[in-house]
């Protein structure tokens, strides 16, 4: 009985790091080959860091660095406007009524639960029909779209779990109510606005079709993601200085989020403790 | 005394009026972009199916259902979203099923979900790099690996989710009734998991059926999803076919979300932040 479960155990243990193995064997092929300065999978050029040294001075390193700034300005600007109108905005449906309150959480359930070739192909038409100005002005209105919703889904739990009291007793000591939502519930609901901006920041950084299909041919404008796209069609496929562009996203990327969680994993399970 | 506590309560009564109705107004912003950016553009997407030359017709549905190969695509889509959803529950249900008895099981959990904040379209170069690498043709199989690949953590995680929050004293009870591991796992623990199975399904399903991009990286020559061919009708300006299509994709989305009324794609990302 006692070997029955050593063995399961052993089994178990070397399913998930199967798993584990098979899920980043891709990432971390990526990263490896991206010291070998080719454009596939091969040890054949030798060893050397040029791939990194072309991301600065190649004929591409312009368009690169445009697309980066794109992206990260995208980012900025529109998790920063989608935290700000999501967080008033949550605090506005948490007091509605309970039927409006019901459709507009259905309605900005709409934009998580899309698709998102169809919100895309939807705000295209929308901005030819309305003749919007082609560039930044669609891309933006269009991450807010699909961003603030998130902010609201991370702000409301927040909002209900707060003692509604606590607002109330604010009042009763003589603050108005806009006071009593600076100094009471926004220190409150703190958290979840800092989680909305972290995930709308992250969501807009990774959109790809919807940006694909709204910046626009003439305008020029490439993010990484479409940038990544479009040169995966040019001819010849993939220059060996993506690899390396590649790879430092993702060590960015993953670092980041792991530490994050790692120091939050580790003072949960020293509060555990204690 | 009466009187004062009526009078006291119907105070209370009237300020928590005024505050709702105060603090609702600040909703009103967003109320109204969501009209103007969410709701707008879906009403215009129906326009553009049903009028044809300011007439309404039927005329863009016929061309769709009577162009072979665009009912085509979206049976194969259908198809490939099955395959890729079964693949992920086979795959990831033994995953979330282990993590959820270990107690380092929510830490590791995190491991396989990181790679989801990696762009995909990286995600999927080096997978087609790889197979290029090891000499595999691309096609429908490297097609299938690819999307279980990207899609795979929207699985795991709702699963993990319910799995870790049944109470385990179900499955003692069982055990201490008599009933052996594999009966109690499918009597106890199978049921209780599928809302788990449900919201991974949908998270998977529909984003399977109307990606573009990683059939077209992945999938060889000859196999596109939905979402290609109606990004393809939109690049031909052919916009009153590719706005069926996407109302096609659009009821797709809502029958599968009446099955899951939450979303769990909310959740995953609140999980790392």
């Amino acid at each position: 009985m006692v070997n029955a479960s050593h063995t399961k155990k052993i089994l178990e243990r070397s399913y998930i790091i199967v798993a584990l193995i098979l899920l980043y064997t891709p990432i971390l092929l990526m990263i490896i080959f991206s010291f070998f300065n080719t454009s596939a999978f091969s040890f054949k050029n030798g060893f050397s860091f040029d791939a990194y040294e072309s991301l600065f001075n190649s004929s591409n390193s312009k368009k690169l660095e445009d697309a980066l700034k794109n992206t990260i300005i995208i980012a900025a600007v529109s998790s920063v406007i989608s935290t700000i109108l999501g967080a008033v905005a949550a605090i506005g449906i948490y007091s509605m009524s309970k039927r409006s309150r019901k459709i507009v959480e259905n309605i900005n359930q709409l934009p998580v639960i899309n698709s998102e070739i169809v919100i895309a192909v939807s705000l295209m038409l929308f901005f030819v029909t309305f003749k919007f100005p082609a560039g930044y002005t669609r891309l933006l209105i269009g991450h807010i779209s699909f961003c603030t919703p998130y902010v609201i889904l991370s702000v409301m739990p927040r909002l209900m779990q707060m003692d509604s009291n606590i607002y109330e007793a604010a009042l009763d000591l003589g603050a108005t109510p806009l006071r009593a939502i600076i100094t009471v519930i926004i220190p409150i609901i703190s958290p979840g606005i800092l989680s909305g901006f972290a995930m709308a920041f992250t969501i807009s950084v990774d959109d790809f079709i919807i940006t694909q299909l709204n910046k626009g041919t003439t305008t020029g404008i490439d993010t990484l993601s479409t940038y990544i796209y479009s040169s995966m069609h040019t001819a010849g496929g993939l220059k060996a200085y993506w690899f390396a562009a590649f790879s430092l996203i993702i060590v960015l990327v993953v670092g980041t989020l792991l530490l994050i969680n790692l120091r939050k994993y580790k003072s949960k399970a020293h509060i555990k403790i204690q | 005394m009466g009187t004062k506590i009526k009078n006291i309560s119907m105070k209370i009564a009237s300020r928590i009026k005024n505050f709702r109705i105060t603090r609702s107004v600040f909703a009103y912003p967003y109320v109204l972009f969501l009209m103007m950016f969410v709701i707008m553009p879906l009403v215009i997407l129906l326009i553009n199916a049903f009028i044809v030359n300011e007439k309404f017709s039927f005329e863009n549905f016929a061309n769709f259902f009577n162009d072979g190969s665009s009912v085509d695509t979206l049976m194969f889509s259908l198809l490939i979203g099955i395959i890729t959803t079964v693949l992920c529950i086979l795959l990831g249900y033994p995953v979330a099923y282990i993590l959820s008895k270990w107690s380092s099981g929510r830490l590791i959990v995190l491991l396989f979900i990181l790679p989801m904040w990696v762009n995909f379209l990286i995600r999927t170069l080096s997978t087609r790099f790889m197979f290029e690498a090891i000499g595999i043709k691309l096609g429908v199989g490297t097609l299938i690996f690819g999307l279980v690949y990207n899609y795979i953590p929207f699985m795991i995680l709702p699963l993990h989710t319910t799995l870790s929050n049944i109470d385990k004293s179900f499955s003692e009870a069982a055990s201490d009734l008599g009933a052996n591991p594999i009966n109690t796992f499918f009597k106890i623990t199978f049921p209780l998991s599928i809302p788990g199975i449900l919201s991974g399904i949908t998270m998977v399903f529909i984003p399977t059926i109307s990606t573009f991009a990683i059939s077209q990286f992945l999938g060889g020559t000859s196999s596109h999803l939905f979402g290609d061919s109606i990004n393809t009708k939109f690049e031909h300006q052919l916009y009153g076919v590719g706005s069926v299509m996407s109302i096609i994709m659009l009821i797709f989305v809502l029958i599968s979300n009446y099955f899951m009324q939450k979303t769990n794609k909310g959740e995953a990302a609140r999980n790392l932040w």
